[in-house]
């Protein structure tokens, strides 16, 4: 079973896709444009279609995914936890 | 993949995969009256909307351009025009006229509802005889004219649905068909991307120009990081988080091989052959309605939380690879894609299945909005009335 899923091996989080992920599992991740896996270990619930960060993010770092800057941090993320609206915003309005 | 569909080829050579007969308001005065024919004649669709009164400049070319593209447009097999006055109802008369498809044009003042409803119903009555008797016939693929939007996305739409028709519009790009995406604001964030897929200096010019200016239009009213609106709730719900991670995902839409070949104002109708890319909303009725405007006859729509929308004269083939959106939300959803995210299915396979469905509506079959009678026909308006 594939629990999350992310783009580019250089992604920064990956997208949960399955219900029920609670803090403590090992999740296993898709990278689809190699179409390999990896495992994750999450530390936190995460609901269906958020992001798990895959390594640990300081405030003002870029966060990648698709292998591009989609935001930046403006709240320290540890690798494992629920990466969202708390601790990511946009660059751009 | 298949190389025809079944269509009905109207007077102006152009392929439709729908037959309907329309009852078309200038104006929001002439909605009342256009619902009557409707409800009088059997197979005549009235199509209301809340404006065309007072405006002015663009917006009232705007106006015009999306009216008579709606009527002009290929699935439409004939047009009652009703407005308040003649001389507007005329121009919209004119226009769809120039494709040779039956139009009648019928104003209200100096006639008042009843009478006016009268002499259309008759129209209508006529329309819907000549409508029935016409027939589809074998048409290649490359006639086929096919336009995509996203909806309430979520992060599946980026992993999965979006890619899907990305797969899908890389085939029938190759094959000769006429394409479109759009959604200027929400490409912010892969902006660069879309530049250097343009075909030329030319094409990128005048993207950079049309998404240059929707920005300044953001800047200049917002009030905050627009986080409230635009990702919107049901994206946030869904896990987008920012409008960078919400155009990665709309871009995966023109898939890998795509050039974009031109730039469309909203509702123009593309010249040539190719992907377009068309200034619009991002609000997926509104979209929608462009595209149906600018002639597109099937309309790939690809979904996270459940979009619902549907339109009156563009069949809306929507897609999914959320897996509870898919369970409880079934009767809105044509292609499950969820099998993606569980590495059950393939991109390719994924995108030949979308195409098979878009064959299957193309030679009639009615999309689940369709059949839910989702028929969203919403106008773009640029500013206030005079």
């Amino acid at each position: 079973m594939i629990h999350c899923v992310l783009h580019d091996p250089g992604d920064s989080v990956a997208v949960v896709v399955v219900e029920g992920i609670k803090a403590g599992q090992t999740l296993t991740g898709l990278i689809l444009d190699e179409d390999r896996t990896i495992t994750v270990a999450c530390t936190q619930d995460i609901p269906l279609g958020h992001k798990v960060a895959l390594k640990d993010l300081n405030v003002g770092d870029t966060v990648i995914k698709y292998g591009i800057d989609i935001g930046k941090v403006v709240a320290p993320i540890k690798a494992g936890a629920h990466a969202h609206v708390h601790n990511i915003k946009t660059k751009r309005w | 993949m298949h190389t025809t569909f079944q269509g009905y080829r109207r007077d102006n050579r152009r392929v439709g995969v729908r037959n309907h007969v329309i009852v078309l308001p200038v104006d929001d005065l002439s909605n009342a009256a256009a619902e009557a024919v409707a409800n009088n004649i059997k197979g005549a669709l009235a199509i209301p909307h809340p404006y065309g009164r007072l405006q002015f400049g663009a917006d009232l070319e705007l106006h015009f351009r999306t009216l008579i593209g709606a009527g002009c447009n290929p699935n439409v097999a004939a047009v009652v025009v009703i407005g308040i006055e003649e001389q507007w109802t005329k121009r919209v008369v004119d226009g769809i006229a120039a494709t040779g498809k039956p139009v009648a044009g019928f104003g209200i003042e100096l006639h008042g509802d009843h009478d006016t409803i009268m002499r259309a119903s008759k129209a209508a009555r006529e329309f819907v005889q000549y409508a029935s008797e016409l027939k589809r016939v074998d048409c290649p693929l490359s006639e086929l004219w096919v336009s995509c939007k996203c909806g309430e996305s979520d992060t599946t739409s980026g992993c999965g649905s979006n890619p899907t028709v990305g797969n899908a519009f890389d085939k029938l790009y190759a094959a000769g068909c006429t394409l479109v995406f759009g959604e200027t604001t929400e490409i912010t964030g892969g902006e660069q991307i879309v530049a250097a897929r343009c075909r030329n200096d030319k094409v990128r010019k005048d993207f950079m120009r049309v998404f240059d200016r929707y920005q300044e239009v953001i800047n200049r009213h917002k009030t905050s990081d627009l986080s409230d609106s635009q990702p919107t709730k049901g994206n946030i719900a869904g896990g987008l988080t920012t409008i960078e991670e919400k155009a990665l995902g709309n871009i995966q839409k023109i898939g890998r091989k795509c050039t974009v070949d031109g730039v469309l104002d909203k509702a123009e109708a593309p010249t040539h052959k190719g992907l377009w890319f068309m200034d619009s909303s991002s609000a997926a009725a509104e979209m929608v309605t462009l595209c149906a405007a600018a002639g597109y006859v099937v309309h790939f729509f690809p979904t996270g939380q459940g979009n619902v929308i549907g339109n009156p004269i563009l069949p809306v083939i929507k897609l999914c690879a959320n897996p509870r959106t898919v369970r409880t939300m079934s009767e809105h959803i044509d292609l499950d894609v969820s099998g993606l995210l569980q590495r059950e299915i393939t991109i390719d396979q994924a995108g030949d299945r979308l195409l098979d469905m878009m064959f299957r509506t193309a030679n009639g079959r009615l999309t689940a909005a369709e059949a839910l009678g989702h028929r969203e026909f919403v106008l773009t308006r640029l500013y206030e009335s005079a």
